[in-house]
């Protein structure tokens, strides 16, 4: 008897069924965004019910309440305020409420302090929070390349969630000392900050903690042994361009026209816009989030101990614009649009539950481990 | 080109499917019909308004001459000329020339009694070519998301689609479809080669002490079943070219027309369904 014609047909039947109705379909009618010139194909088709549910999932909070400027400064009328001194008590409180709000919703107040005593620094969230609002009022000065005037809060990445819901850190995979153990370069496993393709798997690792080359494009039409990129740096700057495409809902006729990945004049501004974007989260990676490493206990960092780190996807939550361009920031500028105290406590001395006071005062600052870099250079290197 | 002795009485009168016999002749080498004549009506117009859209471009360089289809914003709305109206009318005239060419073989086919093979087999590249200008923007709601008339401007738009869905080589339905051409183009050369291998046997009289002689399909198909145990036959192999080819440009359509109006997102998530099988997930 034929065994093989019952099985290969319930095969065919499950795989199908698995196609039809596993897959995330989509039906017409459609919506097109024309990004280049009629005829070039640069367009992002969006699915009006996927649209529709990322709109909801990204509405800005409004305000709690407006606060006066006037009156105590929250520096001197409270202890231990190091970065929202110059604040009125009344500005200060509504950001506490409005943190609270933004970060830790259901945990409330007790979520960073000691109810007992609002001033200490025993619970290591508080000492993050504060570093997080240098990062914040950083990202707001500093970066305004890419986060404009809309800038950001702490709502941009966290959503009412005490860690933000798209974060990474290194992956669990053999490393390139265990060839026989299975070393596959990170490749043909399910990458997902790259959009569930195969390609290889710490591609942000590479370009947004590290500032490994990004480009790999060959700029002549035939091989002339200049570009010495290999088909592995190729598949890992495409699984960086797949992340940033996924975090952003978009597409690569986002940034690029595909004839000539390269050329900055055949690149929609938008292209621009992501350069600035890539080194953002770069800096915040090495100076905030791996400068933090001591304070964050363990159930706070990836499997290989390395803590918590920012993609595109961090702010962006699948739309081009974060919260689709509504600025938060505009209610907040006093505490998050200025830097106010950039100095940086030494955080190894940090012992949760006992310091009271996590200070730079009594410790010498740390420069942050690669600044920003210099416009000029940037400029040098941008094409 | 002289006509061959026998060829006279295999032209024979009727069979036509519009116009009786007032069509019914040659030109030449060439059968007329009704279908020939709208044929060179539609070529002739298309190219002359496609040399009139390369007048009006910035272009004479023939690589670089493209007339592309019209903004998104006109919808499926008709376009002026210069704004991709042309690319509207020479659509038409493409299509009507296609579409008249693969009747007219209707015709020759029925005067010779023959089967529908070759116009089936050219209405599939029809269908493709369809799908893409004219099924696809209908579905996607605009006549903008055509290809652009141009030998590298159509490049370009095929590299630019591809992207928009991030990697379009985990397109299920472009994965079949690139592999069909692959096989069809294995087939043809397996079969080109067995059929010149039978024809010219090349023995210089060494191996068999004799001048080698044209091989039948017998030898043929020993040939394979030798080498791989089976012999799809004479008439099987031309089946099989037929079924992979069609199947190539078949898949190649639908690869195309799912990406927009059935899939938004990249490629690569399509494959979700495969992780979340209940198998392992």
């Amino acid at each position: 008897m034929k065994l093989w014609i019952p099985f290969a047909a319930a095969a065919g039947v499950f795989v199908g069924a698995a196609i039809i109705f596993g897959a995330d379909w989509d039906l017409p009618p459609v919506d097109t965004d024309q990004i280049g010139y009629r005829g070039t194909g640069m367009y992002h088709t969006l699915d009006r019910e996927d649209q529709a549910a990322l709109r909801l999932a990204n509405v800005a909070p409004e305000p709690l309440y407006e606060a006066d400027p006037e009156g105590d400064r929250a520096g001197e009328f409270y202890e231990n305020v190091q970065v929202l001194g110059d604040l009125s008590t009344d500005e200060f409180n509504l950001f506490m409420a409005s943190i609270t709000e933004w970060v830790s919703p259901v945990q409330g107040c007790a979520y960073c302090h000691n109810e007992e005593n609002l001033a200490s620094d025993e619970v290591y969230t508080k000492v993050v929070a504060r570093r997080m609002i240098q990062m914040t009022q950083t990202v707001n000065v500093d970066w305004q390349a890419h986060v404009a005037e809309t800038g950001v809060t702490c709502y941009t990445c966290h959503q009412g969630q005490p860690v933000p819901a798209n974060v990474w850190s290194r992956n669990l995979v053999p490393g390139e000392k265990g060839t026989a153990l299975g070393w596959s370069g990170g490749q043909n496993i399910v990458n997902e900050t790259a959009g569930n393709t195969s390609l290889p798997i710490n591609a942000l690792e590479s370009y947004l903690l590290e500032d490994k080359p990004i480009r790999v494009h060959s700029l002549t039409a035939l091989p002339n042994g200049e570009n010495t990129a290999t088909t592995k740096e190729t598949e890992e700057t495409w699984g960086l361009m797949m992340h940033m495409s996924e975090s952003l809902g978009a597409n690569c006729m986002t940034c690029h026209n595909s004839r000539a990945f390269n050329d900055w004049d055949q690149s929609p501004p938008q292209r621009v816009t992501a350069w600035h974007g890539i080194r953002m989260a770069r800096e915040i990676n090495q100076t905030y989030m791996t400068g933090l490493a001591p304070v964050f206990p363990d159930n706070r960092k990836g499997p290989e101990g390395d803590v918590l780190k920012v993609s595109c996807a961090t702010c962006h939550n699948g739309v081009q614009k974060p919260l689709y361009g509504v600025s938060m920031l505009r209610e907040f500028v006093d505490s998050l649009g200025t830097k106010t105290n950039t100095d940086v406590p030494d955080y190894t001395t940090y012992k949760p539950g006992e310091t009271t006071t996590m200070s730079p005062a009594n410790t010498t600052s740390i420069e942050p481990l690669n600044g920003a870099i210099g416009e000029d250079t940037a400029l040098a290197s941008a094409d | 080109m002289a006509l061959l002795s026998f060829e006279r009485k295999y032209r024979v009168r009727g069979g036509t499917l519009i116009g009786g016999d007032l069509f019914d002749f040659w030109v030449g080498p060439f059968y007329v019909g009704f279908f020939g004549l709208t044929t060179a009506f539609f070529a002739v117009v298309g190219t002359a308004l496609i040399l009139y859209g390369a007048a009006l471009g910035p272009t004479w360089n023939i690589w670089r001459i493209s007339i592309a289809p019209p903004d998104l914003s006109y919808g499926l709305g008709l376009a002026p000329l210069a704004e991709g109206g042309l690319w509207q009318v020479i659509t038409i005239c493409a299509i009507g020339a296609f579409v008249s060419w693969a009747l007219r073989e209707v015709e020759i086919c029925r005067k010779l009694g023959i089967g529908y093979h070759v116009p089936f087999a050219f209405g599939v590249a029809i269908f493709a070519y369809v799908t893409l200008v004219v099924i696809r923007p209908m579905l996607l709601g605009a006549w903008g998301h055509g290809f652009p008339y141009g030998i590298f401007s159509h490049l370009d738009w095929v590299s630019n689609v591809g992207y928009q869905y991030l990697h379009f080589h985990y397109n299920p339905a472009h994965m079949l479809a690139v592999s069909l051409f692959f096989t069809t183009t294995l087939a043809l050369s397996l079969h080109g080669g067995l059929i010149l291998s039978a024809a010219n046997p090349g023995g210089d009289g060494t191996l068999r002490n004799k001048q080698d002689v044209v091989k039948t399909p017998e030898y043929e198909d020993t040939f394979f079943r030798d080498i791989i145990g089976y012999s799809v036959g004479t008439l099987g192999i031309h089946r099989l070219g037929l079924v992979l080819a069609l199947n190539a440009g078949f898949w190649s359509a639908v690869c195309i027309v799912i990406s927009g109006p059935l899939w938004n997102k990249g490629w690569p998530q399509w494959w979700n369904w495969w992780l979340d099988l209940p198998i392992w997930s």
